[in-house]
């Protein structure tokens, strides 16, 4: 009896693994193979399940009964099969309609951008352009306004001719205008219907978009013309190691040496060329729904190169849907967007009552003469030797 | 400041005509997408 107990205990202790293993190879054994409670919550919270075992299941062929028995049309695959084919885009559907997402009858990819766009886009927005505003007015406590150290000459030099103006406040405006109107757009709901009411707000959405489509041509057009005008004057070179080492000589009093653009405005045309330019693309990918698909290809490269896991993260979606294409496109213009106008906030103050004398290269073309000398003391050697400056009175 | 001017004015011939082309090339995905024929008997 006692060596029937021992081998009893034997076996049971052989077979408590092979059992776990059965376990672990059929997690959703007690679903019949279907997704469990658990597959469900891990979704709500927005954790990431392995799909594998719903949409790798969208019927065999093979197994098909014949043509001439009971239910033999329908090829191998029942209807919950069929419906997880359209669910992971995997059916071979043909529709009347050739628009390149009208065979994408199931997808959501949506439901996190909503969220996203909802919450943390916005509280994006606020802390950028709020904090923006605020880092300025707190230097201009500190610091004041800047102000030609050395006694004014009274004439004038011509920092910017008229053609580059042009392309300077063509940009500008239009940047401005893009600014607000897609601000309108991005924030309507949260700020402005509660405000002005469902009514109000839709005429100026409506308005709104129109300007925003159409003026963002403009835009792209005054993006090329100030990168070719300008790009030449924006190489970086070792006199923007020394500008930055001194931090422009915001504090110290000093005037470190700088050609027609110093670093600080190289870097800013950088940033207004680079993000302009990735705005810009984007833009016309959401002009011209899915006819551009970018950010599938762009995850799929970014992916055989391993840098998700640089930082840690999972690989990246691949593929995407058409529609997921647009809503990455939509995050990526509204946060580079962003990112731009706090840089170009900052331009801003700089340019008229952060410092003195520098609207006048913009507004009127001409500087004086020691404003120049102070903030582009090589660019003002250089000018100042081909040609005399000008009485500020003439 | 009539850089500025002519850039406001330029921004506004812009915005316009390049709505007046698109909207007169049609290039609306939607369009493009969709027939106006009842029936479609082929691709």
């Amino acid at each position: 009896m006692l060596r029937l107990m021992t081998l009893f205990a034997l076996l049971w202790t052989l077979a408590a693994p092979v059992a776990a293993q059965d376990v672990i190879d059929t997690p959703r054994a007690s679903t019949g193979g279907a997704q469990t409670l658990e597959d469900i919550l891990r979704r709500q919270e927005g954790q990431v399940i392995d799909d594998g075992f719903r949409s790798d299941v969208t019927g065999n062929p093979d197994l098909a009964a014949p043509m001439t028995e009971q239910l033999g049309t329908l090829g191998g695959a029942s209807d919950p099969d069929l419906w997880r084919a359209f669910r992971y885009s995997t059916a071979d559907i043909t529709t009347q309609n050739r628009g390149p997402a009208s065979t994408t009858l199931v997808q959501d990819g949506g439901m996190w951008w909503l969220l996203f766009r909802k919450g943390p886009l916005l509280q994006m927005t606020a802390y950028l352009l709020g904090g923006t505003l605020l880092a300025l007015a707190l230097f201009y406590l500190i610091r004041g306004r800047i102000r030609i150290d050395g006694q004014k000459t009274g004439r004038t030099i011509t920092r910017f001719k008229a053609f580059e103006r042009f392309g300077h406040w063509l940009l500008a405006s239009s940047f401005i205008i893009l600014g607000l109107t897609g601000l309108t757009s991005l924030l309507g709901r949260k700020v402005l219907i509660p405000v002005f009411g469902h009514d109000a707000f839709s005429v100026l959405a409506t308005g709104s978009k129109w300007v925003h489509n159409n003026v963002s041509w403009a835009f792209i057009v005054a993006l090329v013309i100030i990168f070719v005008v300008w790009v030449a004057h924006n190489i970086p070179d070792r006199t923007d190691l020394n500008w930055l080492a001194k931090a422009g000589g915001l504090f110290g009093g000093s005037h470190p040496p700088a050609k027609k653009f110093n670093a600080g405005q190289k870097l800013i045309f950088w940033a207004v060329i680079i993000l302009g330019g990735s705005i810009s693309v984007t833009g016309v990918s959401l002009l011209f729904p899915f006819e551009f698909n970018m950010f599938g290809h762009t995850f799929s490269t970014l992916n055989s190169w391993g840098v998700p896991g640089w930082i840690g993260m999972p690989d990246l979606p691949y593929p995407l849907q058409p529609q997921e294409e647009m809503l990455y496109a939509q995050l990526w213009h509204a946060i580079v967007s962003l990112v731009l106008m706090s840089i170009i906030i900052a331009h801003i103050y700089l340019g008229s009552v952060g410092m003195e004398g520098a609207f006048d290269a913009m507004g009127k073309g001409e500087v004086e003469e020691q404003w120049a000398r102070e903030h582009h003391s090589i660019w003002a050697e250089e000018v100042l030797k081909s040609e005399p400056s000008k009485s500020e009175a003439s | 400041m009539k850089a500025f001017l002519v850039s406001l004015i330029a921004l506004v011939v812009i915005s316009v005509g390049a709505n007046q082309l698109l909207v007169r090339v049609g290039p609306s995905s939607a369009d493009a997408g969709t027939s106006v024929q009842n029936v479609r008997l082929s691709d």
